[in-house]
C-alpha cells in the first residue's frame, strides 16, 4: 500500500512541476473552469436559500386555509359558516380572517389590508410593514388616509412599523382593527374572508382536509403543505429551466477542455516522448494526466464554489436574482441565510466534473500513446 | 419533473455511461475475435493501445456508476417532500412502477461494475493481457444491463407526477394511498439478531481467512457469504437496527435512517456494507483467473487485500449498527 501512495505521490509531485511549466495555458484553462462552476454554484445555492427562506416563512402561518367558493371563485365566507363546520377531532383552534387588497394610486401598488384584534390594534390606528413604511416615507404617529372603494377617506394614525424581521411576509402589510377594516371596505356584518385552521399533528392534516370538503362541498381547503410544495417545485423548476440555458456553456466549457487537452504543444509531446524512453509505461502517462485533470478540476471546484458563496451571500446574486426571485412593486428587501446542502455540491460535482473528465479522455489517451521515437526524431 | 438539477444530473451520467459503453462495443467484439497477443501485426498494436483508452474510459464510467447510486438514493430521499404523502425516499419510490426496478438495477450495476474494475485491475497489472477477452466479453453483457437501468432510471424520473396544485382538491383526488411493503419484514427481534450477527461473523472470517491465508476456495466463500451477508445485513436493518434508530417499535424503513432528523446515521452503515459487499464479490470474480500463468503472482495480492477491505468493511458496519442499537433509549427485548 504504501509502495502505491509513494508512487501516486511522486506523480502528484511531477505533473504540479510540469503544470507551473506551462502557467498561461493551464492557468488560463482555470479561470474558465471556475467562472463555470461559479455560475452553476452561485445558481444552485441562491435557489436553495430561496427554497429554506420559504419553508421558513411558512413555517408560522395556519397548517389548513378554508375559502368559500362560488361559481369557482373565491367568495367571502357568510354567517353561521362556522356552525356547520361543527367539531372536527385534531383542529385545535379555528378563527375566522379578514382580510383584503387595496390599490394606492400613490405608489402604484396593491397593499394588503387585515384585521387583527382589537387588544393588538386599536381603533383609528394602523401597523405598517417595513418596505411600505419606507415606500411612503412613515413613521410611528404620523397619519395616512386613504380613499376606500367607496370614495370616502379615512385617516388612520401609524402606531408602529412592523419589525424587519419579517419583511418577506409584511413588505405590504397594513394591520387594522376589525371596526375599521369592516367600515373602511363596507364589509358585510357576519362574514369573513377565510377560516384558519390550526392542527397540530401533521398526519391529521390531509383527513382534516377530507372532513372538511366533505362537510361543505363548495369550499376549498388550502394546506400549507401544499403551498410550500408548489414553492418548493417552481424553486426546482426555475433552477432546472436555468441549468438547462447553462447546459449550452457546459457543452462549450467540454470542448474547451478538449481542444487543451488535444493540442498538445511540440514541447509537451517530446515530454511525454523522453518520459517514455526512460521507462514509463502507457498506464503511467494516462495516470498522470488523469492527475493533472483531477487537480485542476478540484482546485477550480473550490474556488468556483468559494467565489459562488461570496456572490450569493454578499453581494445578492446580483446576476440571477431578476430570474429566480420573482418581483413586485413593494418588494421586500431580506437577507438570505446562507445555506449549503449535500445533494446541492454532489449535483454541482457531476455537472461540473464530469464532463470535464468525459471531455479529456480520449485527448490525453491520444498523448499516452504517442510513441518516443516519432516525437524525439 | 425531470427540470429537477439532481435528476438531470443522473440522466446525463447514466446516458453518458450508456453511450460511451456503446461506444466500446464495437471494438469489444474486434477484440474477442481478432486479439492474438503472439501476433506483431499492425492491428494487434492498434489493438493493444487502444485497450489502454477503452479500459480508463470504463474504469471512469464504473466510477461514475458508484457514486451515481449515493446521489440516486440521496435525490429520492429529497424528493419525498414533492410528494402527497412521501416521508422518504420509499415514498418517492413508490410513486410509480419504475422506481425500486430502478433502484435494484444501480444496486446490481454497482455490484457489477465493482467486480468489472477488479479484473480490469488485475488485467492492466500483467504484462500479457490475459484476460482482455473476458473483459471485454463481460462489457457486452454489462452493456444491456446498462441500458436497462438508464431505461428504468428516465422511465421513473418521467413518471414522477407531483400534485403540485396548491389546493387540496386537486390532491385529494390523487389519494392513492401506496402502501410500504418493505413493512412486511417484520422479523422477531431476537432470531433477526442471531441471524445477523452470526452472518457478520461468519463473512468477516471468511474475509479474514482468504486476507490471511490466500486461496481459491476461501476467495470463493467469501464472494458467496459477501452476497449472502449483504442480504442478511438489509435484512437486520430491516427488523431491528432501524427500530432502534427511531426509537419506535413498528417504524422499519430503511431509508429513513439516511434522513438528516437521524443524524444521517445509515450512510455510516451503508457506505461500509455497501464497500465491503463490493470488496469482497470483486475478491470472488479474480478467482477463476487465479491459476492462469501470468497472473499467478498478481492476483493473490489483489485479492487478499481485497479480502481485507471487505472483513474491514463489515467489521465497521457491525460496530456501527451495534453501537446505534446499544446508544438507542428503545427497549425491544426485555432483560
Amino acid at each position: 500500500m504504501n509502495v502505491w501512495l509513494e508512487k501516486q505521490r511522486h506523480l502528484i509531485d511531477f505533473t504540479l512541476a510540469s503544470l507551473a511549466r506551462r502557467k498561461t495555458k493551464n492557468l488560463g484553462l482555470l479561470l474558465v473552469y471556475t467562472l463555470l462552476v461559479a455560475v452553476l454554484a452561485s445558481l444552485t445555492l441562491f435557489t436553495n436559500a430561496l427554497r429554506s427562506e420559504a419553508a421558513y416563512v411558512l413555517a408560522g402561518s395556519p397548517e389548513v386555509i378554508l375559502q368559500r367558493m362560488v361559481a369557482g371563485r373565491h367568495d367571502l365566507i357568510p354567517p353561521g359558516y362556522f356552525d356547520k363546520i361543527g367539531r372536527i377531532r385534531g383542529v385545535q383552534k379555528k378563527e375566522g380572517r379578514l382580510w383584503g387588497y387595496y390599490y394606492d394610486p400613490v405608489l402604484k401598488a396593491n397593499y394588503t389590508f387585515m384585521a387583527r384584534p382589537a387588544e393588538e390594534v386599536a381603533d383609528g390606528s394602523i401597523m405598517v410593514g417595513a418596505t411600505l413604511a419606507r415606500e411612503r416615507g412613515l413613521a410611528p404617529h404620523n397619519t395616512i388616509s386613504f380613499r376606500s372603494y367607496s370614495g370616502k377617506l379615512f385617516a388612520f394614525e401609524v402606531a408602529s412599523v412592523l419589525s424587519p424581521d419579517s419583511e418577506l411576509l409584511s413588505a405590504d402589510l397594513i394591520l387594522l382593527s376589525e371596526n375599521d377594516f369592516r367600515a373602511f371596505f363596507e364589509y358585510p356584518a357576519g362574514h369573513y374572508t377565510d377560516i384558519a385552521l390550526s392542527v397540530a399533528n401533521p398526519q391529521e392534516v390531509r383527513n382534516v382536509a377530507a372532513k372538511l370538503s366533505e362537510a361543505l362541498p363548495d369550499s376549498r381547503p388550502i394546506l400549507r403543505e401544499e403551498v410550500l410544495r408548489t414553492y418548493q417545485s417552481i424553486f426546482d423548476w426555475r433552477e432546472g429551466i436555468m441549468l438547462t440555458v447553462l447546459a449550452g456553456a457546459i457543452f462549450a466549457f467540454s470542448i474547451l477542455a478538449w481542444e487543451k487537452a488535444a493540442g498538445l504543444s511540440a514541447e509537451e509531446k517530446r515530454e511525454i516522448g523522453i518520459l517514455k524512453a526512460i521507462g514509463w509505461e502507457t498506464g503511467d502517462v494516462i495516470r498522470m494526466k488523469m492527475w493533472e485533470g483531477l487537480l485542476i478540476s478540484l482546485s477550480a471546484f473550490l474556488l468556483g464554489l468559494v467565489a459562488a458563496y461570496i456572490h450569493v451571500f454578499y453581494l445578492g446574486a446580483a446576476v440571477f436574482e431578476p430570474v429566480l426571485k420573482g418581483w413586485a412593486v413593494l418588494y421586500p428587501r431580506f437577507a438570505l441565510i446562507p445555506a449549503v446542502d449535500g445533494l446541492q455540491i454532489a449535483t454541482l460535482f457531476f455537472f461540473t466534473v464530469f464532463p470535464y473528465t468525459a471531455a479529456v479522455l480520449v485527448p490525453i489517451w491520444r498523448a499516452a500513446i504517442t510513441d518516443p521515437d516519432s516525437v524525439m526524431r | 419533473m425531470l427540470f429537477q438539477p439532481a435528476i438531470i444530473a443522473l440522466l446525463m451520467a447514466a446516458g453518458i455511461a450508456v453511450l460511451m459503453l456503446a461506444a466500446a462495443a464495437p471494438f469489444a467484439v474486434q477484440v474477442m475475435r481478432h486479439w492474438d497477443i503472439h501476433s506483431g501485426s499492425e492491428q494487434q498494436l492498434a489493438f493493444e493501445r487502444r485497450t489502454y483508452l477503452f479500459s480508463t474510459m470504463l474504469s471512469f464510467v464504473f466510477g461514475i456508476q458508484l457514486a451515481a447510486l449515493l446521489l440516486f438514493v440521496f435525490n429520492a430521499d429529497r424528493l419525498s417532500g414533492m410528494f402527497v404523502g412521501a416521508m422518504c425516499a420509499v415514498g418517492t419510490l413508490n410513486v410509480n412502477d419504475f422506481g425500486f426496478p430502478a433502484l435494484i438495477a444501480q444496486i446490481v450495476i454497482f455490484f457489477l461494475a465493482a467486480m468489472w474494475l477488479a479484473i480490469n485491475h488485475a488485467d492492466t497489472r500483467a504484462r500479457d493481457y490475459p484476460l482482455v477477452r473476458i473483459k471485454y466479453g463481460l462489457l457486452l453483457v454489462l452493456l444491456p444491463v446498462l441500458m436497462l437501468g438508464f431505461w428504468l432510471e428516465l422511465q421513473f424520473f418521467l413518471g414522477l407526477k407531483a400534485n403540485v396544485i396548491t389546493s387540496c382538491c386537486g390532491s385529494l383526488f390523487s389519494g392513492d394511498a401506496k402502501t410500504i411493503a418493505s413493512e412486511a419484514s417484520g422479523m422477531a427481534p431476537i432470531p433477526a439478531m442471531v441471524l445477523f450477527y452470526a452472518g457478520m461473523l461468519f463473512v468477516t472470517l471468511a474475509g479474514i481467512w482468504h486476507w490471511k491465508r490466500g486461496g481459491r476456495a476461501s476467495g470463493y466463500a467469501l464472494a458467496a457469504l459477501s452476497a449472502v451477508a449483504f442480504v442478511i445485513a438489509i435484512i437486520g436493518v430491516l427488523s431491528f437496527i432501524s427500530l432502534y434508530i427511531y426509537e419506535h417499535p413498528h417504524h422499519h424503513c430503511p431509508f429513513c435512517i439516511l434522513k438528516p432528523e437521524y443524524d444521517y446515521q445509515g450512510y455510516w452503515m451503508y457506505l461500509p456494507l455497501f464497500l465491503a459487499t463490493a470488496a469482497g464479490l470483486g475478491a470472488g470474480a479474480l478467482q477463476p483467473f487465479a491459476g492462469s500463468a501470468s497472473l499467478r503472482q498478481i492476483i493473490p495480492p489483489i485479492s487478499e487485500r481485497l479480502a481485507g477491505l471487505a472483513a474491514g468493511g463489515y467489521i465497521l458496519f457491525t460496530l456501527f449498527a451495534t453501537y446505534f442499537v446499544l446508544a438507542s433509549n428503545l427497549i425491544l427485548i426485555e432483560h
